[in-house]
């Protein structure tokens, strides 16, 4: 199956098993393309499945209906060519920054001198200078998630997957990790697909956004949202507010059947 | 805090013990107890003094050592690798799980004869003794440990290009490392029962034998002071043990 598309989502349903009581539908005949360099949002309640989803692509779950291909190949387990950004960090704890950083570089059979230099380098690129040899335990959230950031883009995956990556963090972080992402993406495209529940931070983040629906999670709409991420103001635009207020209508309807649903 | 007012501090805290031997030496040189059953502890120091002189602690002291030694860790090593096999592998764990539960309560003193009539009297009975006795908790530690290996952190390693057997050295060993690092301290004081209480009952050297031989011979002085050696061997053990532990997990702030 030829296709532009980087990645396709092709017909994907999955059911979640818990270890104990029923299974459930998570997700619903899905169906999504994202192109080269594109940053795709994955936006909805909690439980709609959207982190599955992320899950999925990145090869961590096995997909049992439909298809997932990547660059045309069907996704069968995780690859260096799809890295991946959790919402709690995922540090390895017994590493100091720098150690967690040069871990994929080492697994990619990289030589010592140019592994040393490469991580020297992604280290200042998301400003953690001067901890190179913190452990995770001396960091605060914000700083984690730099040098989770860090040790992601080292080894340079085509495709970054992010599970709502700023979700963990206060506000005044989320909304500097937000223009740091914004950044660093400009000066090292990727595709990106960002699983977020914050509206506005997907409005801001992406190019298009892709609202989800309660269980059974569904692709209810996609909707374009490209702004000029450059503007400071942007927040403020006329046009930035009201792409929001569209998206939060959209969503709202689903938080409030997602609530429903609870027992 | 400088360390010498740490180590300052640390002494003050075994204070207790000075006033414990002082009362010792008190009540047994007013002969309020009986002196064969408490000679009084500056005699006790006296024999101490002789038998390390003489050889006879350090000749038996030596034996102990290397069966305690090679037990523990034997012990170590086969329940680390068992216990991270059993929680990475479904199978082996269906296999080995009810073994080990029933294993597991059994009064490992209860296999001394057993590991005689299999090993005879000499070093081999002591050495299995100790890898029976001591091999379990660990496997258990590290079972323990493996299982609790984060999702996440599996995944990662994964996506960064780790084998599935490298990811088990990367991520589920180092993560299994707190409990199992816990489980081992309780095997090494394990491993100081089993071996003095093998000693005692089939052995032709070592301390057990040497406190057993000393104490049918009525000589209680060299007795008491064959006890306090191996108590207080027992105590630096850990204290070094503790300080070990804690330079490996020094990750965890």
């Amino acid at each position: 199956m030829a296709s532009q598309a980087q990645i396709v989502v092709d017909n994907v349903s999955h059911m979640y098993r818990p270890p104990r009581g029923r299974a459930v539908l998570a997700l619903d005949q899905i169906s999504l393309e994202v192109h080269t360099r594109e940053f795709v949002a994955l936006l909805g309640p909690s439980g709609c499945g959207k982190s599955t989803l992320l899950y999925l692509i990145g090869g961590f779950l096995p997909v049992e209906t439909g298809a997932i291909l990547v660059d045309g190949k069907k996704v069968a387990a995780p690859g260096p060519d799809r890295g991946i950004v959790f919402q709690h960090f995922a540090l390895f704890p017994w590493k100091t920054v720098r150690g967690n950083v040069l871990y994929g570089l080492e697994r990619q059979g990289m030589a010592k001198i140019e592994r040393e230099k490469r991580a020297q380098e992604f280290i200042e690129l998301v400003g953690l200078h001067g901890f190179e040899d913190s452990y995770p335990s001396q960091l605060s959230g914000g700083m984690k998630q730099r040098a989770a950031i860090a040790r992601t883009l080292a080894f340079d995956p085509e495709i970054l997957l992010m599970d709502e990556p700023f979700g963990a963090l206060d506000a005044q972080t989320r909304g500097l990790m937000q223009s740091e992402l914004l950044r660093i993406w400009q000066r090292t495209p990727k595709t990106v697909i960002f699983v977020t529940h914050d509206v506005q931070e997907a409005v801001y983040l992406a190019d298009r956004v892709a609202v989800m629906s309660a269980r059974p999670g569904r692709i209810k709409t996609i909707v374009d949202t490209k702004f000029d991420k450059t503007d400071p103001h942007i927040h403020k635009a006329k046009a930035f507010v009201d792409k929001v207020d569209e998206l939060w209508d959209l969503v709202k309807e689903e938080a409030i059947k997602a609530q429903g649903k609870r027992p | 805090m400088t360390s010498l007012a740490n180590i300052g501090k640390e002494a003050f805290r075994y204070t207790p013990l000075l006033l414990i031997a002082l009362a010792w030496e008190t009540v047994s040189r007013l002969e309020l107890v009986s002196t064969t059953a408490l000679p009084p502890l500056s005699d006790v120091v006296a024999a101490w003094i002789d038998m390390i002189k003489n050889g006879d602690l350090i000749s038996n002291g030596i034996a102990s050592f290397y069966r305690g030694v090679s037990g523990l860790v034997l012990s170590i090593v086969i329940g680390a690798v068992l216990g991270i096999v059993m929680a990475w592998w479904k199978t082996v764990n269906i296999l080995l799980a009810p073994l080990v539960e029933i294993f597991y309560p059994l009064p490992k003193s209860a296999l001394i004869p057993v590991t005689v009539i299999w090993l005879g009297f000499g070093d081999g009975s002591k050495i299995l003794l100790i890898v029976l006795g001591c091999m379990l908790p660990v496997t258990i530690g590290a079972f323990n440990g493996a299982r609790s290996s984060e999702q996440v952190l599996v995944w990662s390693a994964r996506s960064m290009g780790a084998s599935k057997l490298r990811m088990l050295w990367d991520v589920v060993v180092p993560g299994a490392m707190p409990e199992l690092l816990n489980a081992v301290r309780t095997a090494l004081a394990l491993s100081f029962i089993l071996l003095v209480s093998s000693e005692l009952i089939v052995a032709q050297k070592g301390f057990g034998y040497l406190i057993g031989y000393l104490g049918a011979n009525g000589n209680y002085d060299a007795m008491y002071a064959v006890v306090l050696t191996v108590a207080f061997l027992g105590f630096a053990a850990d204290r070094i043990y503790l300080v070990i532990a804690k330079r490996v997990l020094a990750w965890r702030e």
